[in-house]
């Protein structure tokens, strides 16, 4: 399969990246890794006139902490964050989920940025970001502007990018002390996307009550769900079995699953509520230190 | 790099890409999949294509090192890149470790699964030269196999690991494989 015909860029800055997409705003594509774009093109149901490669723009790779958030550039290919140090020790659960994106051939090209802006409700950074609260940092011939990750997704395959902006870097709040993420998702085989997966993060006080509470779920709706109303039930209380049952059964509650070759839709909400005690679980147990932070208390992964 | 624009021709790049080590310069639309410049501009068919939709590697090489699914990239997005290829396995008329151990191991049945997974192995023993089982499952998971079942390319990947580590082992600076 062949895509149609297109114009193709490599800009060496930003603002020439910019300045082209404002030349036919309607018809050109941003291009990252190329592993959502080029299949769509090579079906020929993206037909873009034009495409930006952003390969050759610099400073898209960083990957840091600074000023309170871990920093990843809108061009960190997923194979970067599954060998990177500093995720594996102060991010596992950003782990957790580039190592389940696709395969790790797929991983070798397709980056983070590329996983958000293409904003399909199967892809699985979303949905961790949104439990993370993470804020975007977009440039546009305008400037720059920041976006928290609720107001960038939109709905399937829309982000609040304006056609002439480019994601430039994603911002992860640094944990504070005694927190924990964690990503679980159910997929049929490696290179699938997920039947379900939620996304959690907590943050406990001294006494181990619930400060902060992060849930989101992959895959069961038009984009990644936020579960509000499990959030809300779980700040300010201890988590154990029992509270970790309702919130469980509050993120199924909010999800959304149409029922499709990956199950019927109540096989999905059960799903979500069985993954979201796991990575509440899971999130918990790193956030008072009681598994490794890179460990595997199983079940998590399928 | 870029030549001329209109509205009804489409500009074509002067891509370079060294394969195997040597140089292959071409006038390509930007449409042209790596995969078709490998198999039709280089000419080398050892780089099969099986699914064309980014399933099955069989379409695996290495850029600059990396497994990539050449069916998913565009020539001019890697202009400069080396790549290797199963046709640059060989060197000096002895296989690699990687292609004995599929013979020694049986590695292979129809073999159109082959050259992408060996070059996803040498990928790996490259970065990792005493992977677990495990490791090689997990680093295999992106290249598709109808016949085997695995159990062989696995055997067939272990094998290569061990001959390369008892070449690096001897003291001799000999080429990797050359103990047999
Ligand atoms: C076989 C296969 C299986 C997959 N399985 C999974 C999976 O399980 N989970 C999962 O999450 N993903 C999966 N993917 C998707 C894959 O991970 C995507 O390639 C990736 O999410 C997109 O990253 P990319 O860098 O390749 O983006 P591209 O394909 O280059 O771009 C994707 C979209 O984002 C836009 N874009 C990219 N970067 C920017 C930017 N900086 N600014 C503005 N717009 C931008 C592009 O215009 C395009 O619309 C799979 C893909 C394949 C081929
Ligand atoms: S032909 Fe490229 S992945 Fe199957
Ligand atoms: S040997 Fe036939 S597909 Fe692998």
């Amino acid at each position: 399969m062949i895509p149609d015909r297109f114009e193709y860029y490599a800009p060496t800055t930003l603002a020439e990246a910019i300045n082209l997409l404002q030349q036919h705003p309607d018809e050109t594509k941003v291009m990252a890794g190329g592993q959502s774009l080029i299949p769509l093109m090579k079906f020929r149901l993206a037909t873009p006139g034009y495409v930006v490669d952003l390969r050759n723009v610099p400073h898209l790779d960083v990957l840091q902490e600074r000023d309170g958030s871990l920093i990843i550039g809108a061009m960190v290919r997923e194979a970067r964050l599954e060998s990177s140090a500093l995720i594996r020790q102060r991010y596992p659960a950003l782990l957790d989920t580039s190592s389940v994106v696709a395969d790790p051939i797929v991983r070798n090209f397709a980056t983070v940025g590329g996983n958000l802006a293409h904003a399909d409700p199967a892809n699985d950074h979303p949905a961790m970001m949104v439990a993370l609260r993470a804020t975007l940092l977009a440039q546009g011939a305008d400037g720059q502007r920041t976006i928290p990750i609720d107001d960038f997704l939109v709905d399937t395959l829309e982000t609040s990018l304006k056609p002439d902006e480019v994601l430039v870097e994603i911002r992860v709040p640094q944990p504070a002390p005694r927190s924990g993420a964690a990503y679980c998702k159910l997929e049929r085989k490696v290179g699938d996307y997920a039947i379900a997966a939620v996304a959690a993060s907590v943050t406990l006080d001294e006494n181990g009550a619930c400060t902060q509470a992060g849930l989101a779920l992959t895959n069961v709706g038009p984009k990644a769900i936020r579960a509000s109303a499990a959030e809300s039930f779980l700040t300010g209380k201890p988590l154990n079995d029992e509270t970790i049952r309702e919130a469980a059964k509050l993120a199924a509650e909010a999800a959304e699953p149409g029922s499709d070759l990956r199950g019927p839709a109540d096989y999905k909400r059960a799903m979500v509520r069985t993954l979201a005690a796991r990575a509440l679980r899971r999130a918990a147990q790193r956030a008072t230190g009681s598994i490794a932070h890179n460990g595997n208390i199983g079940g998590g992964v399928a | 790099m870029t030549t001329q624009t209109t509205q009804t021709t489409q500009t074509t790049h002067k891509v370079t890409l060294t394969i195997n080590g040597q140089p292959y310069t071409a006038e390509v639309e930007p449409r042209l999949l790596l995969v078709h410049f490998i198999r039709e501009v280089a000419g080398l068919t050892g780089t099969h294509i099986g699914c064309d939709t980014t399933s099955c590697g069989a379409c695996t090489v290495l850029v600059n090192g990396v497994p990539a699914k050449s069916c998913t990239l565009l020539a001019v997005q890697v202009d400069g890149a080396e790549i290797r290829t199963v046709e640059g396995l060989e060197q000096d008329g002895k296989l690699h470790p990687v292609q004995d151990g599929f013979v020694q191991e049986h590695g292979l049945q129809c073999g159109f699964c082959t050259p992408g997974m060996m070059l996803t192995a040498v990928a790996l023993l490259e970065r990792n030269p005493q992977p677990t089982e495990d490791e090689i499952r997990r680093a295999i998971s992106g290249n598709l196999c109808r016949c085997t079942g695995y159990v062989n390319i696995v055997k067939s990947i272990q094998y290569a690991a061990k001959q390369m580590r008892e070449a690096q082992a001897t003291p001799a600076p000999a080429p990797v494989g050359a103990e047999v």
